[in-house]
């Protein structure tokens, strides 16, 4: 009786660790991979492959450097690997996910001490890096493969935006995923699919993603049209990377407010401030900076959203 | 029947079909035994005996000289051989009496008492304080201290509590199950004593069993002011302050005791203790514990003499069937892994474990990845995340504006993080370091 372990209570822990909630997000983000393959073609499966080697060999050298316990396979690099692909056009050079993908676990996780000490977003941090050094590549989209015209398109967002002479989508088609954007974002379905999953385990909660897809609707209703109240609301919230970013993104756990009443404001402040950068901004879409900017305003969110104690009594 | 609850908690397994069937055994008293002068919250006893000095099953050898204290007796008859420190399973090691049983048996030495009835308020509390009874849930808060409230506080709901919420204990279950006239009786006592206008017994719904047999003998005994609550089976349950907050929607202020409110919480067993107190004059030198955990070989429900040693009890139970890793006075949740099985039982051990790897998560804690669980699970409502943040960083300046001294220790947290996070630890740290910078500021 020499070997007895003595620790502090308690004793017992539960089933949910931390990689196995990763993993069923990668789990519950595969409907969308497979989706944006079938819709783009093989190129999107080399993005997204490409995406996530560099992802999982980024954060598993630097670890090494850093002497670190390797967790390459706790699946948080795989998710930034995936999301970030998610975030691009299926035509960009295949140089392009690996230096987002360098960037998002170099700069946007490790280099702030690794999971759970990151503020941004590491795979939105990776996007926005691209979206700064390549713009044209990062704005270049493609058609659906069985669509006969032209290989380059327009998201149906900066068809509007820019008044550019093509048809937008129906709401069935933005609802299938037949448009171009990226190739995460494009099939609504698969993304609430995968939603659905994550919500019903509990893995992530409803508060974030709702509130920020009912304001962004909301705003849009009552300022997009011409005239108060007359938005095409539908049209704006199946459009552009909304649901990806409300489910997926705006629902990572390091980067976002810990209790229910902060995960509300910060769902609220990215639709608004969706709404205000698609109406008002130099691009047409705005879900990842508005993700990234409320991820900076999390620890703020954190600070007046404490929970109220129990036997906290007024004097 | 509406089920009652509280915010937060947790589902661990119960595990409580291991034992829960398992009625209550005696163990023969044991050779020797070595009881610590303290036991209970509060100060420590001063021994009455001497080395070599006989003494008598239920003889009193050590006396309360403070108000918060309970007087201790010898658990079995015999001779003292020593007083000196000796392993205490909460305080490391601490000064025991010591005593050698002899082939005399156990003579007990009965004190002369008059039946409850005839009793007044102050002399029930007298015999309580006599009988050395303290709040056998786990806290060991003596038992006359919490049954004299200050005057300005009157009580008006007292609440019996068999909520047994920890994961493996069913000792208070069998105890439901076995003496229910015995508990409601002593129920009655502490009724008598603090006269409150309401009393419920609380007991949580995976203990229908224990719920029906209740209900039967109240209703036998024609006892119609006591009313029996389900609670919705929940961890911590059991905690006073949770247990008020789900029976009656009150919060116990925080840093404040039940009977702000007007509440009195007692435990199940520390009825039957006042009981056993009252009507057979018997003080409190025995009491059940659970015996559980894979390692064991014949897990039971014992009675067993205060200061009987944990090997004294895993020869009873028939050895080890394979070696435990880790050894737990109380529950999984909230109970003190030992080092030894040199360790005497308390008056308020309610259970010791022998807990197997496979029952034990031994992973390496990671960094807090912010998910909020913690938060959600806390009873008490304060963000063990961040505390536990700033207590790994050391910034006791931020950590005690996180209300750390709100924390009842359950364990939630701990239980449900996913980086495995020992999150209770650093929270304790963090109050240790606010209790002392609050002494300092006077």
């Amino acid at each position: 009786m020499d070997r007895l372990i003595v620790s502090s209570s308690p004793h017992i822990k539960a089933k949910d660790s931390c990689s196995r909630i990763m993993w069923a997000v990668v789990a519950a983000l595969i409907p969308t991979g497979v989706a944006g393959v079938f819709i783009f073609g093989l190129s999107a499966l080399k993005v997204i492959t490409v995406s996530v080697l560099t992802a999982l060999l980024t954060e598993g050298i630097i670890q090494k450097l850093r002497r670190k316990k390797l967790t390459t396979l706790d699946g948080s690099a795989l998710i930034t690997g995936i999301l970030l692909a998610y975030n691009l056009s299926p035509d960009v050079p295949l140089w392009l996910p690996a230096a987002g993908a360098f960037f998002a676990i170099a700069i946007g996780k490790q280099a702030f001490g690794g999971l759970g000490y990151n503020i941004f977003n590491p795979a939105l941090a990776g996007r926005a890096f691209l979206l700064a050094s390549w713009p044209t590549h990062m704005t270049r989209w493609s058609n659906p493969r069985w669509q006969v015209d032209a290989l380059t398109t327009a998201t149906p967002l900066a068809i509007l935006k820019e008044k550019l002479p093509q048809n937008v989508p129906s709401y069935w088609q933005l609802l299938m995923g037949e448009r171009g954007g990226c190739i995460g974002e494009v099939c609504i379905l698969a993304i609430l699919a995968g939603a659905l999953f994550l919500l019903c385990k509990g893995y992530i909660r409803w508060h974030t993603p709702f509130t920020f897809v009912f304001t962004a609707g909301l705003s849009s209703w009552v300022f997009m049209g011409e005239g108060l109240f007359k938005g095409d609301w539908l049209f704006f919230i199946l459009t552009g990377g909304l649901f990806l970013g409300a489910f997926f993104m705006a629902t990572d756990y390091v980067t976002t407010p810990l209790t229910k009443k902060g995960q509300i404001i910060f769902g609220i402040g990215c639709g608004v401030l969706t709404f205000l950068i698609r109406k008002f901004g130099g691009y047409p879409e705005g879900v990842s900076y508005s993700i990234l900017i409320m991820n900076a305003a999390t620890p703020i969110i954190d600070r007046y959203t404490k929970t109220r104690k129990l036997g906290l009594v007024k004097h | 029947m509406l089920t009652k609850k509280f915010p937060g908690g947790v589902h661990p397994p119960a595990y409580k079909h291991l034992t829960r069937d398992l009625p209550i055994k005696s163990m023969p008293s044991p050779k020797k035994v070595v009881i610590p002068v303290l036991q209970h919250t509060g100060a420590p006893c001063s021994p009455l005996v001497k080395p070599q000095e006989k003494v008598k099953l239920g003889q009193k050898i050590a006396q309360a000289d403070k108000l918060i204290s309970s007087s201790i007796h010898a658990s079995i008859s015999g001779t003292v051989s020593r007083i000196e420190p000796f392993n205490h399973p909460v305080l490391g090691r601490y000064p025991a009496i010591f005593i050698e049983g002899d082939s005399s048996g156990d003579v007990e030495e009965k004190p002369k008492h008059l039946p409850s009835r005839e009793l007044s308020a102050d002399e029930l509390r007298k015999l309580i304080q006599e009988a050395g009874i303290v709040g056998l849930g786990g806290a060991a808060f003596p038992a006359h201290v919490k049954l004299s409230p200050p005057r300005e506080k009157p009580i008006d709901t007292l609440i019996l509590n068999g909520a047994e919420c920890e994961p493996y204990l069913t000792c208070d279950e069998r105890l439901m199950r076995e003496s229910p006239r015995e508990i409601l009786k002593g129920l009655e006592i502490i009724a008598k004593i603090i006269n409150p206008q309401k009393i419920f017994i609380g007991i949580e719904n995976n203990k229908k069993e224990s719920i029906r047999i209740i209900e039967e003998s109240v209703r036998q005994m024609g006892l119609r002011n006591i009313k029996i609550l389900c609670l919705k089976t929940k961890y911590p349950q059991g905690g006073e302050k949770q247990l008020i907050k789900a029976m009656l929607n009150r919060e116990v202020p925080s840093g404040g005791l039940p009977f702000d409110i007007g509440c009195l919480v007692h435990n199940v067993g520390t009825a039957l203790a006042i009981y056993e107190a009252v009507y057979e004059g018997k003080p409190l030198y025995e009491r059940i514990i659970t015996v559980a955990g894979g390692a064991i070989k014949r897990p039971a429900n014992l009675k067993v003499r205060i200061g009987a040693l944990i090997s004294d009890i895993v020869e009873f139970c028939g050895g080890f069937i394979e070696e435990p890793q880790k050894i737990i006075i109380g529950g999984p949740m909230m109970g003190l892994a030992q080092f030894s099985l040199d360790v005497p039982i308390l008056k308020g051990t309610s259970g010791i474990l022998f807990l197997t790897e496979d029952e034990l998560n031994l992973e390496e804690g990671g960094p807090c990845i912010r998910c909020g669980r913690c938060i959600e699970v806390c009873p008490v409502k304060i963000m063990p995340a961040q505390l536990a943040l700033a207590a790994e960083k050391e910034r006791w300046d931020i950590a005690r504006d996180l209300d750390p001294l709100d924390c009842i220790e359950c364990g939630a947290c701990s239980y449900i993080c996913p980086t495995r996070r020992d999150l209770v630890h650093l929270i304790k740290l963090a109050k240790l370091a606010t209790a002392k910078t609050t002494k300092q500021n006077g």
